[in-house]
């Protein structure tokens, strides 16, 4: 299929940056999105210009770098999927399709399509961590009776791989999905417990200070996860905050 | 935010209810205003407390906005929200800007001529030549079909205010659990039928004064 791509083309993170037309023809519909991104690239370089940057590693779902923001969703149209598991068979030939960058402040372009997303780093690093003793008498973590129900959830939760879809969805740009899912996933565990009202009030302090928007339930985040986090983790770490906060 | 909209949503109960009695029972609804009206508790505990819950609730709403807005320095060139978000969750701004609009207008319809007849002229009797006024005051009001109908509209706007915040609400208080999928179901309608309840009220004075 022949294609008119829009892309956001940046030089660096203090260029101004604008959208710029191309053309692909002859794309197959199975390839996946990213490989089309690839067609573009090679054409690019042999015409002598700037290839297109984007993020992008492991290709199969399970890094989260794959950013693009393509039609005005999270990437793509498609449910429960990375953009580089996005197929081009969700398109038509003679389609239009504007691919933008992460739009967020917390989430600064970097170059084209890069974004930096240290800001979860950061967030991950105020409190997404356990103890556990090293030195060699680590417990067993089976030995610690858990019910099935709060593994699978806490399972559920850590299935999170950080790709920041929910904050580039989100009207309010808010982080709330992903907070809410790191938080859960050690607040559902009993070697989560020793540090749990540290935990939240520092991963949402830190969620403050990076300047993320404020939550107000739109669910739009939900739909566009790729990995179905659900909207019971925001609703949980709203517990877990306010259990902190009262305990002082 | 959630809090005090908890605390409106409450509110509207009340509010509804007694209105309500306006149209089954003019004496009663009578009874009703004048005791709501002159009664210390309400006057000077309850009614403060519910002018600080609305003003609260709009002001943080308008800080809120501002600091979403913030949230995000370049748009999107194309932005498919109806793909993952329903249009009352994305314009609550909006439904509660109009919903506001409607306040003023109600204050100034109702709430400054009380205060006017009750504080400043020192009428507490709440007679007019021999008979109560509460009533004939409110039937005189929904003679104007222009109020009726913005009346009418301000209540729409209630409704598409509340078919997302009842949820959200609970949400944003940690509420989401096995009663979650049922209380949807109330808020859905909860949202619809108190306003449409308020619109029967304006519309059954407008044609029966
Ligand atoms: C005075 C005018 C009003 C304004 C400007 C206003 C504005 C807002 C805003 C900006 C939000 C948060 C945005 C969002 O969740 O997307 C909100 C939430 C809400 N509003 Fe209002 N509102 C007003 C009146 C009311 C009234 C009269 C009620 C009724 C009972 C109400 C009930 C709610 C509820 C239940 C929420 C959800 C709270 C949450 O999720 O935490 N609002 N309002
Ligand atoms: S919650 Fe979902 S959308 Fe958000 S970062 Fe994790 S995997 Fe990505
Ligand atoms: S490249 Fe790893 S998830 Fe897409």
């Amino acid at each position: 299929m022949n294609l008119t791509l829009k892309i956001w083309r940046q030089k660096g993170a203090n260029d101004k940056g604008k959208m710029v037309d191309y053309k692909v023809t002859d794309i197959s519909e199975h390839m996946s999105f990213l490989e089309m991104m690839d067609v573009l690239n090679e054409q690019l370089i042999a015409e002598g210009e700037e290839p297109v940057a984007f993020d992008h590693d492991c290709r199969e779902g399970i890094c989260g770098m794959c950013s693009m923001y393509i039609n005005g969703e999270a990437h793509g149209p498609d449910r429960g999927i990375t953009t580089c598991q996005l197929h081009m068979r969700m398109f038509n030939d003679g389609d239009t399709i504007t691919i933008e960058p992460w739009r967020a402040k917390a989430f600064p372009v970097i170059k084209d399509l890069i974004v930096d997303r240290t800001s979860f780093e950061r967030i991950q690093q105020a409190g997404g961590y356990i103890s556990v003793n090293t030195s060699g008498n680590t417990q067993d973590a089976n030995a610690i009776p858990i019910s099935k129900h709060a593994a699978d959830e806490a399972m559920d939760a850590a299935t999170c791989i950080g790709c920041g879809a929910c904050v580039a969805t989100c009207k309010n740009s808010s982080a709330m999905l992903f907070v809410g899912a790191k938080v859960s996933q050690y607040a559902l565990l009993p070697q989560g417990q020793v540090e749990a009202a540290d935990r939240v009030k520092n991963m949402v302090a830190q969620m403050d200070l990076e300047g993320f928007g404020n939550c107000t339930n739109t669910g739009a985040c939900e739909v566009e996860c790729p990995k179905g986090i659900s909207l019971t983790n925001i609703a949980r770490m709203n517990r877990e905050f306010l259990k902190a906060n009262l305990k002082g | 935010m959630a809090l005090s909209a908890i605390f409106l949503i409450f509110f509207l109960v009340m509010h509804l209810l007694i209105n309500l009695l306006s149209v089954f029972n003019e004496g009663l609804f009578n009874e009703a205003s004048h005791f709501m009206g002159t009664n210390p508790v309400i006057q000077f505990a309850m009614q403060p407390v519910l002018i600080f819950g609305v003003v609260y609730h709009f002001v943080m709403g308008f800080i809120l906005e501002i600091q979403n807005r913030n949230a995000r320095v370049v748009s999107y060139a194309r932005n498919n929200g109806a793909a993952n978000s329903t249009w009352m969750s994305r314009n609550m701004i909006y439904s509660g800007m109009f919903i506001l609009i409607f306040l003023v207008i109600h204050f100034i319809d109702f709430w400054f001529p009380e205060m006017n007849t009750k504080y400043i002229l020192g009428d507490m009797s709440g007679m007019h030549n021999g008979e109560f006024r509460y009533f004939e005051e409110l039937q005189h009001k929904f003679v104007p079909i222009w109020r009726v109908a913005l009346y009418v509209m301000g209540f729409v706007f209630l409704a598409l205010h509340l078919l997302h915040g009842f949820n959200s609400a609970f949400q944003s208080v940690g509420a989401n659990n096995k009663y979650t999928n049922g209380l949807k179901g109330f808020g859905k309608a909860y949202a619809i039928l108190i306003p449409a309840g308020f619109i029967f009220i304006a519309l059954f004075h407008h044609f029966n004064h």
